[in-house]
Order: C-alpha cells, then sequence, then structure tokens
C-alpha cells in the first residue's frame, strides 16, 4: 500500500517536473526566435552608411537611420537626467522616511503610474507640452519617457537603499555623523551598483518605447539636435518603415530592430554584471 | 528596591561620575522595554551590563547615545546626564552628544565603500590637515591594536578584513573621534575565541582612556575585563529592569540580590 503511494507520487513528481521544463523551453524558444529572426533579417543591412548616415527618399537606395539613433541618445539623455534626480531622491525619502501616509500615498501613485499604457502618457505629454507650444518637441519625449522611467527608479532606488543593513547606517550616525550625510556619503555609494543597476534597466524600458513619441518627437529627416524641434528617433523609424510598402524600406525596419534589440540586451547585460559587483561586496 | 532609588556602588574606588541615568525608561510604541533604571557610570571603569535575552541591555545602551530613538516610534521618558547635562533635553544636538558618546556594534559594520583609512576617519576631522588626519588615523589603529595588521594596505577594503579585524577596525572608527565613552553592544558575540581575547584585552588598554559601558551575555567576558557590573533582568510584564550594580568581583562572589544570585549560578537565563 505505502510503495503504491510512492510511486504514485514518484510519477506526479516527475510530470511536474517535465511539465515545468517544457515551459521553461517554451518560454525560452520564444525569446530566442524573436532574437533569431530579428539578427537574420536585420544583420544583412546593418553596415557603417546604415548607423551613420540620413534616411533617403523612397526610391533612392542607400541611406541609414544615424539622425534617428543621435536623436534616441538625445532625447534618452535628457530624459535621464530629469529622471534620475527625482526618482533617486523620492527614493532616499521613501527609503528613509518611508512610513505615514504620505509616503504610502507615492509608493502607491508611482506603482499607479508604471502601469499607465506608454500611449497615455505620450498623449500627456502632448496634451502639457506640443498642443499648448503648437509644435512637436523632442523636449516633450523625453518628458514623457521620463514619466515612463520615474517610477522603475523610485521603486528600485527605494529597495537599493533599503537593502544597506541597518548597521551600516547607524553606524554612520553612531559616529555624529547627520542624517544626510550618513545617507549621502555611507549609504548611496553602497547601494550605487543597485541604483545603476536601476537606471540601466529604466534605459532598456524606454529604448524601445514607440508609442509616446508618434505625438511627441514626431520625427525628422534631418540631423536635428534641438530638443525644441521635432526630432528623428530609431524606434519611430522602426515603425514608419515597418508599415510601408516598399521592399527596402522594411528590410531598413529589421535592421533599426536588430540595433535596438541589440542596445536593449547590451543595457541589460550592463545591468547584471552591475549587480554582480554589487552583490560580490556584500559576501564579504 | 524602589524604581527612584539610584543604584551606585558604595566603594571609595570609583567616585568620578561621567554618566547617569534618572527614572529612564524606553519603549517601542507602548511597550516599555526599559523601566525606571536609575545608574551612575564612573569616568575610569569598565561596567558591563549583564543579563538573560531581552532584558533590555542594549535597548538601555542605545538610549545613552540616542540611538534608540532611530527605531520605529521609540521614544525614551527620564533623563541622561553626561557629565552633568541632560542629553534629552529640547536643543540637545544628537549629532554633538554621538560625538562624545562612540559606540561598537554587536556585528563589525564597517562602511563597506570606504577604504580602511577612510573608515577610521570616517568621523570627519574637520579642521585638521591631512597630515593630522593620517596621524589621528594611525594613533586610532595603534590603539584598537590594528596597525600592524593592516599598515601596508590601509586603502584597501575594510570587507577583506577578517571579522576580527573589522571589528577592531570599528574600535578605531569610534575613538578617531576621540569620544569620553565607548558604548560596546556585546562587541565580540560574533567573533571567534582568539579575536574575542583580543578584543578583550583591547577593552583593558582602552579603559585607560575611555570610560566603557559594554554590554555581554557572557559572564565570565563581564567577569574578565569588567571593574563594575549592572545585572539586568525582565520583570513579569517584560519591562527590563535594573536589578543591582556592584564592583565585579563583589557582584559575583556576594549578590546582593537574590535574582542576581539566581542567574549568576546559572539557575535561569
Amino acid at each position: 500500500m505505502r510503495n503504491q503511494h510512492l510511486g504514485r507520487r514518484r510519477i506526479y513528481a516527475t510530470l511536474g517536473t517535465l511539465l515545468a521544463l517544457c515551459c521553461a523551453a517554451l518560454g525560452a524558444a520564444a525569446l530566442l526566435a524573436i532574437l533569431g529572426y530579428v539578427v537574420v533579417q536585420g544583420i544583412g543591412v546593418i553596415n557603417w552608411t546604415f548607423l551613420t548616415q540620413l534616411p533617403t527618399p523612397v526610391g533612392v537606395p542607400g541611406g541609414g537611420v544615424g539622425n534617428g539613433i543621435l536623436g534616441t541618445l538625445i532625447i534618452i539623455g535628457i530624459a535621464t537626467a530629469m529622471a534620475l534626480p527625482i526618482g533617486l531622491l523620492t527614493g532616499i525619502y521613501l527609503a528613509l522616511f518611508g512610513r505615514g501616509s504620505i509616503p504610502e500615498a507615492l509608493r502607491f501613485l508611482s506603482d499607479v503610474l508604471s502601469g499607465v499604457p506608454s500611449i497615455a502618457i505620450g498623449l500627456f505629454a502632448y496634451a502639457v507640452l506640443v498642443a499648448p507650444l503648437k509644435h512637436f518637441s523632442a523636449f516633450s519625449a523625453s518628458f514623457a519617457f521620463m514619466m515612463l522611467m520615474l517610477p522603475l527608479l523610485v521603486r528600485t532606488s527605494e529597495q537599493a537603499i533599503r537593502s544597506v543593513p541597518q548597521t551600516v547606517r547607524e553606524g554612520a550616525l553612531a559616529l555624529g555623523m547627520s542624517n544626510f550625510r550618513a545617507t549621502w556619503r555611507i549609504v548611496l555609494p553602497t547601494a550605487r551598483p543597485a541604483i545603476i543597476t536601476a537606471l540601466l534597466l529604466a534605459i532598456a524600458r524606454v529604448t524601445g518605447e514607440t508609442a509616446p513619441l508618434l505625438f511627441t518627437a514626431f520625427g525628422s529627416q534631418f540631423w536635428e539636435t534641438n530638443p525644441n524641434s521635432p526630432m528623428a528617433v530609431l524606434a519611430l523609424q522602426v515603425f514608419n518603415y515597418a508599415i510601408s510598402p516598399y521592399p527596402n524600406w522594411q528590410a531598413q525596419a529589421w535592421a533599426g530592430a536588430f540595433v535596438l534589440v541589440f542596445a536593449v540586451f547590451a543595457l541589460s547585460l550592463g545591468a547584471r554584471l552591475a549587480l554582480r559587483r554589487a552583490m560580490r561586496g556584500f559576501e564579504a | 528596591m524602589s524604581s527612584s532609588t539610584t543604584l551606585r556602588i558604595n566603594s571609595a574606588t570609583f567616585t568620578d561620575e561621567l554618566l547617569a541615568t534618572n527614572d529612564l525608561s524606553a519603549y517601542y510604541g507602548v511597550r516599555k522595554a526599559v523601566g525606571n533604571v536609575s545608574i551612575v557610570f564612573q569616568r575610569r571603569a569598565i561596567t558591563a551590563l549583564i543579563g538573560p535575552s531581552g532584558c533590555g541591555k542594549t535597548t538601555l545602551l542605545r538610549c545613552f547615545n540616542r540611538l534608540h530613538e532611530l527605531s520605529f516610534e521609540a521614544r525614551v521618558e527620564g533623563t541622561v546626564l553626561l557629565d552633568g547635562e541632560d542629553i534629552y533635553v529640547n536643543d540637545a544636538d544628537p549629532m554633538a552628544i554621538r560625538r562624545r558618546i562612540g559606540m561598537v556594534f554587536q556585528r563589525p559594520n564597517p562602511f563597506p565603500t570606504l577604504s580602511i583609512v577612510e573608515n577610521t576617519m570616517a568621523y570627519g576631522g574637520r579642521g585638521l590637515t591631512r597630515a593630522e588626519k593620517f596621524e589621528r588615523a594611525e594613533r586610532a589603529l595603534r590603539a584598537a591594536a590594528l596597525w600592524d595588521e593592516v599598515k601596508d594596505k590601509l586603502k584597501s577594503s575594510p570587507l577583506r578584513l577578517s571579522g576580527g579585524q573589522q571589528q577592531r577596525l570599528c574600535i578605531a572608527r569610534a575613538i578617531a573621534a576621540e569620544p569620553e565613552v565607548l558604548l560596546m553592544d556585546e562587541p565580540t558575540a560574533s567573533l571567534d575565541p582568539i579575536a574575542t581575547a583580543v578584543i578583550e584585552e583591547l577593552m583593558a588598554s582602552l579603559a585607560e582612556q575611555f570610560m566603557i559601558v559594554a554590554v555581554t551575555h557572557n559572564m565570565q567576558q563581564a567577569a574578565r575585563v569588567s571593574d563594575v557590573t549592572a545585572f539586568m533582568l525582565a520583570d513579569e510584564t517584560g519591562v527590563g529592569r535594573l536589578i543591582e550594580v556592584d564592583e565585579t568581583a563583589k557582584l559575583f562572589t556576594k549578590p546582593a540580590d537574590r535574582r542576581t544570585e539566581d542567574y549568576i549560578t546559572g539557575r535561569f537565563g
């Protein structure tokens, strides 16, 4: 009787393990298929010209997405410059004075914001920065990206600061350091690798965003560097090329997608490496 | 024993009072963790706070440098006098008090992102030149019996040091600020016997310069290192009470209180 039960349990256990393995394989396969497809379709078109030249009109061969890559860097750069200080300081506030109704409300709002569809955030940016000024601008795209990055930065930097052992903080305070100095000089540096990880992931998150760009950055055919003007963005170019009827534009869309995927891949890898360095620090 | 009488040892040896509490109670929210403690600490002495787990030793210690109030909903009633001044009056500055009362924690807590020498001088050293800072760091590390082991790697990370070395670095960090009082919260609890012996020797040499109050749950350690021992015990409602204070030799041989005797003879705790 007992052995029978044991045998059945063993079968269930094996079945369960197999099922889990299958699901894991399915997930991994889907990801690898996307990556593989993008690489196969895109890599043939990638060359120096593609990465550094302006787009050409329909029918003219060659051309590239150089202005889109530059625009992506500018827009994300401005977004990061705005989101990092706000997100980090909010995270510090939540980590240090995180009890009570105001911090709880902040956390709740931040969680809600992280769930708002990016197109709605794009619409908001349009309503406050594009419609009143009567022109599209890269800055309005940066503003939308900032709103997308903020909740991620707030919650992850709060977590990063909280994960610094309380004894380290108390050690600093016990030396007569002020709360601010203890946080700035001791706690934040200890949390820095985790914060860098969060920042890289937040950047990776917005790198591929397209929806909020449609009615903010809008796109441009030129080397535009003025944040107050419409600007080319790689993700937007991919979108426009992909829905075009021209085969060479469609090929360029794949190549652009390849560049985007590669950038996100590199950012995620960098985030993992930074995190691993952080973990090594705490082992000792 | 009435809770309002101050426990002081009847001895001509110790007459120099530096730190004293009067009817001190400490709370976590509504829970009273330490109740109505009145005690006087002597300037040139090591005082050991002993008692079973949960009797409020650490909480009491953390009241002395105003670290207790950092805990959630924590508050303090009564007074703590440092050289006659109440450190809990409204305009008392916790930062200034913590400069005068240093602390060593139960687990070594060097600052992971600072080098060994930066850790030693972490209190700031405002107004000192680079050379003076280095000199002071060396003096602190020597006083903490760590200099010879780290003098060739002052710029490296403290996390590579052993646990005992890290704890001595934390002692060096505390004494570099030149406090008057050194609080030690079970400073050897996480260390092996050899590292413990080193720290205990160190405590004896530091006592010439600083007043030391050390929490320990190890009675042998209290007997070995301290001049004065204070025994605490939680009452039936869980409030930590000070039961008895006396010269260590006397408390361990002829305790005045029945409960002290029960504890040191191992009948509970």
